[in-house]
């Protein structure tokens, strides 16, 4: 039997009321691939995302994440996915290790202690583990929130800006971080991003997205070939400022 | 029962495990809230004490009726405290933004609510226990010393206020934090209702039938045939459990139902306004 893609996303359309947010949009996730969904602010990534996560419930067509669809079938995948988002934060109050002795009794993580000291390896958050969470900087509970994405192990990964309102520096280290454990895990990540450096530096492919619509979808080099550009970002502003026809065809 | 069964009740039991530590840790962690929990119930019961002393002093039916007030005042603030401490949990996690990373974990919608319903108790019995213990020494009145009866008053009034926190959830779930005074106020819409402080013959008969719709009208009715009469009512107590288990469930599959329409919405992912 052929194995289910990691996440499909078949004719998906979500309407808020009257305005549609996603217009039909496919696309299908290889094993092990690393892929950016970019769009500008309500390209409809945002929906997209939190659908493929069981959050929003499509008005047609077919999401579905491990084989199981979504978010009818999501208590047969959510212990095998996570998230991380700096719009979504662990409880500040807690100290790092209770967060991540809660999120991992929440998923289930066999065990835990030995999975928290490894996160706190890894991560550099050895020494944080008992502060509270509130009490770290931007850059640490970024961390905190990435620790938390990784504490079950998960096989689809969703980062939505993971590295939004850091320094260049951490921002750096976290994407070398997420690197390693996707090529380590063989996991499967979709990311939302502004930040084409680090789009560039992580994805294998690229999905563009416009008013609910993808507009361009393929891998970085021949998106760059094809809209004779020598940027992601250049090829961003193309898409975003309707110049993606003249770009392409100027290139052709 | 099969393997895979008692697997999934152990992972279940986990998960509940998981968010009542979420929020003893949070209790723990944070006097204000935990003083926030017990001083409203003593000021309370302290003033309506001393109320009925100087009353009871002055009027011999309310000599008889010892303990009337006070046993009003705790009992009500089962049902409030329950209710609070239920939709403050809840708020919590919207508070911290949190919702999210709860809504995509393998965290069933009946299980954070049993989470919840369970913080409500240990929230409670922080408020209540030292409240009551006051009682004593101030008033010398045992709430204690009802007994049985004491029993059947709480899981009555521990019911209907979860029916009302579970309700009121799912409205945050639903509409966001615009609601979150309902969570605050919706129960003071019982209090004259359910005859908190008098007897149901005190409304005008067209109101006492929306009184006897409520469970809680049973249970304060009950508590004054025991305190005044020394007369356990099983009747009363019976038709409350009765009334509790059809708002228990409307409210469940309330609460299922607004969480299905909030996916349709697509109101889980903001927690704002």
């Amino acid at each position: 039997m052929p194995q289910s893609p990691p996440i499909a996303v078949e004719r998906f359309v979500k309407i808020y009321k009257t305005d549609p947010a996603v217009d039909g949009i496919s696309f299908t996730l290889a094993p092990g691939s690393i892929t950016a969904l970019l769009g500008g602010n309500g390209a409809g990534k945002t929906t997209t995302i939190a659908t493929i996560m069981g959050l929003i419930t499509p008005t047609s067509g077919r999401v579905t994440v491990l084989g199981a669809e979504m978010p009818r079938q999501r208590y047969r995948v959510l212990q095998r996915m996570n998230f991380e988002s700096p719009y979504v934060e662990v409880p500040m109050r807690l100290t790092v290790r209770q967060n991540l002795t809660v999120f991992g009794k929440l998923y289930n993580v066999d065990d835990l202690r030995k999975r928290i000291a490894e996160l706190g390896h890894e991560l550099d958050l050895a020494d944080l583990l008992d502060r509270p969470t509130g009490n770290l900087s931007a850059g640490q509970k970024t961390r905190v929130s990435l620790a938390k994405a990784l504490i079950n192990n998960p096989d689809v990964l969703l980062l939505d800006e993971p590295t939004a309102s850091l320094d260049p520096d951490t921002a750096d280290w976290v994407r070398g971080r997420l690197e390693r454990y996707c090529r380590n895990r063989h996991a499967t990540v979709l990311l939302a991003s502004h930040n084409m450096t680090e789009v560039e530096r992580l994805c294998d492919r690229v999905i563009i997205m416009k008013r609910g619509r993808i507009e361009d979808d393929d891998i970085p080099a021949k998106l760059l070939k094809r809209y004779g550009r020598r940027t992601l970002e250049e090829v961003f502003l193309d898409v975003a400022r309707g110049n993606g026809g003249e770009a392409r065809e100027a290139a052709q | 029962m099969s393997v895979a069964y008692k697997s999934a009740v152990a992972s279940s039991a986990r998960r509940i495990s998981a968010m009542m530590l979420r929020h003893w840790y949070l209790l723990r962690s944070s006097w204000p809230r935990l003083l926030d929990i017990a001083y409203w119930p003593t000021v309370q019961m302290v003033t309506w004490g001393f109320l009925q002393y100087y009353i009871a002093s002055n009027a011999g039916f309310f000599a008889r009726a010892g303990g009337t007030f006070i046993g009003a005042v705790l009992l009500w603030d089962i049902l409030f405290r329950g209710q609070l401490g239920f939709s403050v949990s809840f708020l919590e996690e919207m508070w911290a933004r949190n919702l999210g990373n709860l809504m995509i974990s393998p965290l069933r919608p009946i299980e954070f609510v049993a989470a919840l319903m369970i913080m409500s108790i240990v929230r409670l019995a922080i408020g209540m226990v030292p409240v009551t213990l006051l009682a004593i020494a101030f008033f010398g009145f045992n709430i204690y010393s009802l007994g049985l009866a004491l029993a059947a008053f709480f899981a009555n009034l521990i019911l209907t206020s979860w029916s009302v926190g579970i309700l009121v959830s799912g409205v945050l779930l639903r509409n966001g934090m615009g609601a979150e005074s309902l969570a605050w106020t919706l129960m003071f819409v019982l209090m004259p209702l359910t005859c908190v402080y008098y007897p149901v013959a005190t409304l005008p008969s067209w109101l006492q039938v929306v009184s006897w719709s409520l469970p809680p009208t049973y249970v304060f009715e009950g508590m004054r045939a025991l305190v005044i009469s020394h007369e356990f009512r099983a009747d009363l107590m019976l038709q409350a459990c009765a009334l509790n288990a059809v708002y228990f469930s409307a409210a469940v599959v309330s609460f299922l139902q607004l969480l299905k329409s909030a996916r349709r919405q697509g109101s889980l992912m903001q927690s704002g306004e």
